[in-house]
């Protein structure tokens, strides 16, 4: 009973003790945009296949917080996303792109 | 015709270099036309750009291209780039005139910037290595 003891020593009677720590798998390499890595400066909206890469299954845009794009180019990428949809060279709306 | 390019002609300066952009379109034909009604489509929208004083950079043929999605119910098209400076005008007046033929789907004609226009380059570099 050595819990109702502890408790009774102060210690907040809701907390959660694991016998062996939690082993939360984080992402540790860190994100970066890939436009000033690799030193792209004009982002092309004739090549569909290349800005899959922003867009999900659905052809939506991803968020920066997910592909890491700095700001300057998602402004480019979004741009980019939307001329290529207006060729039909990407759908406005699809399922399973990927 | 803008007042200022009014005064320019009128005092005979050639503001060309001024107002020269560097322009890139896009358009879809209507797959439902022959080779040669391209040819000639194509052919006359070049002659109009260079009659109204544009000068040709590049042109493109990407061939008959299936859609992502459906335009007028056809599911393909016939894409075509052109590249080429001219005057802010007449961009206007190309577009009125894709408008109103109606063989043309879709149409897109963006201006490039510096990285644009290197880039344009790079590709056309690398089409005319691969080709």
């Amino acid at each position: 009973m050595a819990t109702l003891q502890q408790q009774a020593k102060g210690k907040k009677d809701g907390e959660i003790r694991y016998l062996t720590p939690l082993n939360i798998e984080t992402n540790k390499t860190k994100k970066y945009c890939m436009f000033k890595r690799s030193g792209i400066k004009y982002v092309d909206y004739k090549d569909p296949d290349f800005l899959l890469k922003f867009v999900n299954e659905q052809g939506k845009i991803l968020p920066r917080r997910l592909t890491g794009t700095s700001l300057k180019y998602q402004r480019k990428v979004a741009v980019a996303v939307k001329r290529a949809r207006h060729l039909a060279l990407m759908p406005y709306v699809a399922d399973l792109l990927k | 015709m803008h007042p200022l390019w009014q005064k320019a002609k009128v005092l005979n300066i050639n503001f060309n270099r001024f107002f020269m952009n560097h322009y890139e379109t896009v358009f879809i034909l209507n797959p439902v036309l022959s080779e040669d009604q391209i040819k000639e489509t194509v052919k006359k929208y070049e002659d109009l750009l260079v009659s109204k004083g544009a000068k040709m950079i590049s042109k493109e043929n990407w061939g008959l291209k299936k859609l992502a999605y459906p335009i007028q119910n056809k599911k393909s098209g016939f894409y075509h780039l052109f590249e080429f400076t001219v005057d802010g005008e007449v961009v206007h007046e190309l577009e009125t005139e894709f408008k109103r033929d109606e063989r043309f789907m879709r149409y897109l004609t963006v201006s490039l910037d510096k990285h644009a226009i290197a880039w344009a380059e790079k590709r056309r570099n690398r089409n005319k290595k691969s080709a």
